[in-house]
């Protein structure tokens, strides 16, 4: 069993623009509402490199900001980043561009192709030179980051900046991937036990079912992206329960996920 | 670190199927490099390629997954008796508890290129199965369900750092107990993808590769895969072994290495330490060595600042190609051929070192024991690994 403590979290979907916005929703007797996608200004990257970057990129690094904020020692700082698909807008603009005469590929978009490309830019404007690794497991992406984070927090004894993010596809890749969200959270992983917001037990366990949400839209919203799959997680959180969670991981296991508040 | 002992090993690249074909050529100096003949690619490059990947579908169990990174993921399995091996764990240890760490940067997206290239009506054909192909997870999953392994895995992509990542993965997930064994690995294939893009970026050399090179203007792209089975060591083995690992990132830019190779020091540093070894202690390094002006200035920058210039040094680039993601697996099991044989490879064609680089670089083979030796794989993004093997004892 892997046991870590979650320090912080960030949050941006529709409608959710923080872990503040996030907590009110999941404590509220009512359903999720959707809403606009809040605006994506991640700042701490300088001008001319956030010009570089893609919706993408912006979710992920908003979602890592928010997780970190009030921290100063970003710089000491691991990182997992994990994502389904990366960056689908890109690799549909390189795929159209080698489909076109002198395949005009633009150097800009390929360099922003690789999949660590978030990470990259997380690590330029956290002055990071910790190592970093970039993963995705489909629908068990959030597992597989929140697994990889946890294990590096307890054998390297170092905190982990956790990142999981997705954006809806571009229109011809829509029907073969199933993203209808964009979502992202971040959560700041240590081994310390007397300080921050819930204790996290992890293990892994042959399939069994994985857990739901009781309401319909929120349900929907887990549903939609892999990222969104740790809402079971965010919502004990929200409610300080402890709780027992099995969420998606690989084929034919399950990460089972056991809260305790602190 | 303890060391985790590395009982069985396997690469098939441009060089050929198997260790034999790439410690036959590392030792006469023969490169697997070709004029650049990849369907519906007009670049005038060189290329590593791995013959015959069109004629050898995947096995039916496992069809679905059926793309050219999966069959070469599956061709570089069947050799050296990797198979076998890993039967024997599965006995040892059981399927749920052996691990799946690879490696990959572009995974099939070969697939989605041709999903584009034959869309009618503005769709995409409906045969395109991307969760099975492009998927970076379809590479993890794919190994795992043809091995039979039904344990924790994982696919990182971080560019051409991928497939040296998964040994420090895997040292984690056996140190923190989540398996007891790992296979480690890594595959990338050709694709238009990489090889325009690296054009795009001016990087893409109309010649073969000259790493070190006063007159080098380039990489070679190339295919490769490669695995190894990690365990943790056992009385009696006599076996190669991971002993350091170091990974950092460089904070700088997305695809300029820092000008002082500041992260690739601090992942050489961390895993000198890691290993408990003095710079001394480094019989020979297999540089990333891609062959670009930034790159290898960055890189001799950093070995130079770490090591001074008696280190001895090679980029094998120049027999296989740089092969991205799969550039990681592909140089350790070099070094484990390496530290075996006794081999200090030399660093094919390069004709003349930079008079501005200051590393040691092997022009010629040498032969002679060797006790460590140090691998470098560094991504876009600022992403370094850096590895360290020992010799069987």
């Amino acid at each position: 069993m892997i046991s870590v403590t979650i320090k912080k979290i960030g949050v941006v979907a529709q409608g959710i623009g923080n872990w503040q916005e996030a907590t009110a929703l999941l404590q509220s007797e009512a359903d999720y509402q959707g809403g606009e996608l809040p605006p994506l200004k991640p700042s701490m990257l300088k001008p001319n490199e956030r010009r570089r970057t893609t919706r993408t990129i912006k979710i992920a690094l908003q979602a890592a900001e928010e997780a970190l904020q009030d921290l100063t020692d970003t710089e000491t700082l691991a990182s997992v980043f994990s994502s389904s698909e990366g960056d689908l807008d890109i690799i549909d603009q390189i795929c159209l561009a080698l489909t076109e005469e002198g395949r005009p590929v633009s150097p800009t978009q390929f360099h922003n192709s690789v999949h660590n490309a978030p990470a990259g830019y997380w690590s330029i404007g956290a002055g990071s030179r910790q190592g970093s690794s970039s993963l995705g497991g489909l629908n068990g992406s959030f597992a597989a980051g929140l697994m990889e984070a946890a294990v590096q927090a307890v054998v390297e004894g170092v905190p982990v900046l956790l990142v999981c993010y997705d954006q809806p596809p571009p229109e011809l890749l829509q029907p073969f991937m199933p993203i209808g969200e964009p979502f992202a959270v971040a959560m700041l992983l240590t081994t310390e036990s007397d300080s921050g917001i819930a204790r996290l037990n992890l293990s892994t366990v042959p399939d069994g079912t994985e857990s739901r949400l009781s309401k319909p839209a929120l349900e929907k919203l887990r549903l939609s992206a892999p990222s969104a799959r740790s809402l079971p997680i965010l919502e004990a959180i929200a409610q300080s329960q402890s709780a027992k969670f099995s969420l998606p991981y690989l084929p034919g296991l399950n990460l089972q996920s056991e809260l305790l508040p602190c | 670190m303890t060391p985790l002992s590395i009982t069985h090993y396997t690469l098939t690249n441009a060089l050929g199927c198997g260790k034999p074909a790439s410690l036959e050529a590392l030792r006469t100096g023969k490169s697997g490099l070709q004029p650049c003949n990849l369907e519906n690619v007009d670049l005038s490059t060189w290329i590593g390629r791995v013959s015959g990947l069109e004629d050898m579908p995947l096995q039916d169990s496992v069809s679905d997954y059926d793309c050219r990174n999966n069959r070469l993921a599956q061709l570089a399995l069947q050799q050296d008796d990797f198979l076998p091996a890993v039967k024997q764990a599965v006995e040892r240890y059981g399927a749920d508890r052996i691990g799946v760490f690879i490696g990959t940067s572009t995974s099939g997206i070969a697939t989605t290129e041709t999903a584009y290239r034959t869309r009618v009506n503005d769709a995409l054909p409906a045969e395109y199965t991307p969760q099975y192909t492009h998927n970076i997870a379809s590479s993890s999953h794919f190994i795992r369900d043809y091995l039979g392994l039904n344990g924790a895995a994982i696919t990182i992509s971080t560019a051409c750092s991928s497939s040296a990542k998964v040994f420090a993965a895997a040292y984690r997930y056996i140190t923190a107990g989540v398996c007891d064994a790992a296979i480690v690995g890594g595959v990338d294939s050709l694709c238009l993808t990489t090889l325009y893009g690296f054009n795009a970026l001016d990087l893409v050399s109309a010649e073969p590769c000259r790493p070190w090179d006063g007159q080098r203007n380039g990489i070679n792209i190339g295919e490769g895969a490669g695995f190894a089975l990690l365990e943790k060591p056992q009385d009696d083995d006599s076996c190669p072994s991971l002993i350091g690992y170091g990974e950092s990132s460089d904070a700088h830019h997305m695809s300029t290495p820092h000008p002082q190779g500041a992260g690739a020091r601090h992942a050489m540093q961390q895993a000198l330490e890691r290993a408990g070894l003095e710079i001394g202690d480094i019989d020979y390094i297999n540089l990333h060595g891609t062959a670009t002006r930034s790159n290898d200035a960055s890189e001799d920058s950093a070995v130079c600042g770490l090591f001074g210039n008696q280190t001895p040094c090679s980029s094998t680039k120049g027999f296989t190609g740089h092969t991205l993601g799969a550039a990681g697996i592909t140089e350790s099991i070099f070094a484990l051929l390496c530290l075996q044989d006794g081999l200090l490879p030399q660093s094919l064609q390069t004709r003349q070192q930079d008079e501005t680089l200051g590393a040691n670089i092997l022009l010629n083979s040498e032969q002679r024991q060797l006790r460590h030796v140090l691998s470098n794989s560094f991504g876009f993004g600022g992403n370094n690994c850096s590895l360290i093997f020992g010799a069987a004892t």
